[in-house]
């Protein structure tokens, strides 16, 4: 077997590894194609999005789409509405969530074992079965309509999986860096707050995408609850592109790429934490 | 505590707390920090996900019609009615199977893909890597309505690029192919969707558990001469297996769950052949009115789910304990 040295034989890793890029770089045109496709689409005039061949390079550019789908009367409320659910749901979700987290990591105590139960069961509860009864609880408690019903629905579908992620990040700062500080004279809050806290802000930054990234998507339960136009979220927005004469596609594509633009942006500044935080949250578990 | 101990009763069990607390008060307050560090999470669970829960099971042995919800009035009890009707009902149980297919399918692409995928992540040149992580990363961050409404675009049926590309093989003529006749090739397309929109936390995290793996353990492997599969099988698998346990159960979870993209694709307005558990409860619930069948699917849906979900809860808590 030639297989065997990792020195020398150049030649044969060279290959090998020339081999490797060509197949990653073949799994990432696939994958991209269809962002290409969209952002294609919403940049080129309606003739050529209804070319027959279609066209895989772009002959002009038009911002038309763009102008189109930002002059829709509601596109700034459902900004707004999307900007205010998705942050309000990380912020709150961060806060309550750190704090269990915390608990789970640090202590023992009696319960320890159902709460981690509960919060592993809770993510298996299938969100749209909820619907009706999540429906009427907010509605006795006259919050149907309303961002901030909204935002606590979504906590709570949140919440299990920020605990857990959270969890694993704590557990991964060694408790002794915390001892140390309670012995120079912190209080436990303190301790948390000036050693814990900085350690965990790669901790933070992954959750709180995961959790803005859901509250953004979130189509089923924004589309129930919020029954006014202008407070509905940029996901339901972007189902006005279709309508019964057929789909506005070059609409839809621009309307699509704007939706996704904000999340867009915070992952790629933000990407390397993430890839690191799910082990931690996972391996750390 | 020193391991040279005056001889006492050997080996007790040892005290769960050693030596009473000399000061009662801060010994009360420290065990109820946890509780009250627990008590805003227990709090909003309790009020908006266990009340509607039992709400939810309750709701399922009444008849609540338009009638009852409008008006507040407490609907009629209906005792097991419900149950019995949907449980005799051949359509439900079609409706399982589908989505267990479907379920079962989706993870195995996903989970297979991204392995392949992360193994791929380690062989290649950093500037490949950093192209397939930028890729994985935008495709992760397109919300579900984006991916739906692209993947309706690429599949349609008179202008979608798909029906073009796959005309362009020998032999092949897809022009005014509809995906969606043919509930069979309709699905193909929304596993597609999720597939695309799963990998890339598969992978990712996939990837991050294998940078864990010792580099030193797999070179003494090689050298002593082992073969790539025995190489996975006993060096690298074990190190990633609490990973990709997790992502599993996790997708497995999700894709049980799809309702979004098989709503969006279908515009709203999903065909019997495309019911899967999640759209057959909702539509039951808010498109026919029968609020109370739709509740027991989901009840059943849950139960399904749970009895599915043992394993990784038992995985999560092992892991957990073993801390």
């Amino acid at each position: 077997m030639n297989t065997a040295p990792r020195t020398g034989h150049a030649p044969g890793r060279r290959r090998r590894r020339a081999t490797a890029n060509a197949l990653g770089l073949a799994f990432s045109a696939l994958m991209a194609f269809p962002l290409y496709w969209m952002l294609l689409t919403a940049f080129r005039p309606a003739t050529e999005i209804h070319a027959d061949p279609p066209h895989l390079w772009p002959d002009h550019l038009t911002l038309e789409h763009f102008r189109r789908a930002l002059s829709t009367p509601t596109f700034w409320a459902n900004v707004r509405s999307s900007v205010l659910i998705g942050v309000g749901t990380v912020l709150v979700s961060l806060l309550i969530g750190t704090l269990a987290a915390f608990a789970l990591a640090r202590f023992s105590f009696a319960g320890r074992k159902a709460l981690v139960l509960i919060i592993l069961g809770v993510q298996m509860i299938p969100l749209a079965g909820l619907i009706i009864p999540v429906y009427l609880l907010l509605s006795d408690a006259g919050l149907t309509d309303s961002l901030p019903g909204v935002i606590l629905t979504y906590l709570v579908f949140m919440l299990p999986f920020t605990v857990w992620l959270l969890r694993g990040f704590i557990a991964a700062v060694p408790v002794e860096l915390e001892e140390a500080a309670m012995t120079d004279g912190c209080t436990r809050l303190g301790a948390f707050r000036r050693v814990v806290l900085p350690l965990l802000a790669p901790g933070l930054v992954a959750t709180s995408i995961y959790a803005l990234v859901q509250a953004w998507n979130e189509y089923v339960l924004a589309y129930v609850l919020l029954s006014s136009n202008d407070k509905q979220t940029l996901s339901i927005w972007l189902l006005s592109f279709q309508t019964s004469f057929g789909t506005d596609y070059g609409g839809l594509m621009a309307g699509a790429t704007l939706t996704a633009l904000p999340v867009a942006v915070f992952f790629a500044l933000v990407q390397r934490r993430i890839g690191a935080g799910l082990t931690t949250g996972a391996v750390k578990g | 505590m020193g391991s040279v101990e005056l001889p006492g009763p050997p080996r007790a069990a040892r005290p769960p707390r050693p030596a009473r607390a000399p000061r009662p008060r801060r010994t009360i307050r420290r065990r109820a920090l946890p509780y009250l560090l627990i008590a805003p999470t227990v709090l909003a669970l309790a009020a908006v996900l266990g009340y509607p829960l039992v709400d939810l099971v309750v709701l399922s042995f009444q008849d609540m019609t338009r009638r009852e919800l409008f008006s507040g009035a407490t609907p009629p009890w209906a005792g097991l009615a419900h149950y019995r009707s949907i449980l005799s009902d051949g359509f439900f149980w079609t409706v399982v199977g589908r989505t267990a297919l479907f379920t079962v399918a989706c993870v195995a692409a996903t989970m297979v893909l991204s392995l392949l995928v992360a193994l791929l992540m380690r062989r290649v040149s950093p500037w490949v890597r950093t192209v397939m992580t930028g890729v994985l990363v935008a495709v992760w961050a397109m919300p579900v309505m984006v991916a739906a409404s692209i993947f309706r675009w690429l599949s349609d049926a008179d202008y979608g690029v798909v029906n073009w590309l796959l005309g362009l093989l020998p032999g092949l003529d897809f022009s005014k192919h509809n995906w969606f006749e043919n509930p069979w090739q309709g699905f193909a397309v929304i596993t597609g969707v999720v597939v695309w929109g799963a990998v890339p936390f598969a992978a990712l995290t996939l990837q991050a558990a294998l940078s864990q793996v010792p580099a030193e353990l797999e070179e003494a492997a090689l050298v002593d001469g082992a073969r790539p599969g025995q190489l996975f099988r006993h060096v690298t698998w074990p190190v990633i297996k609490p990973s990709a346990v997790l992502v599993t159960s996790l997708c497995a979870i999700w894709d049980f769950g799809v309702f979004n993209q098989i709503w969006l694709m279908r515009g709203g307005q999903p065909e019997k052949d495309y019911y899967l558990l999640g759209v057959y409860s909702f539509i039951e619930s808010f498109a026919v009115n029968r609020y109370s069948a739709g509740a027991a699917i989901a009840v059943l849906t849950v139960l399904m789910l749970l009895g599915g979900a043992v394993v990784y809860v038992r995985q999560l808590v092992h892991l957990g304990a073993a801390e």
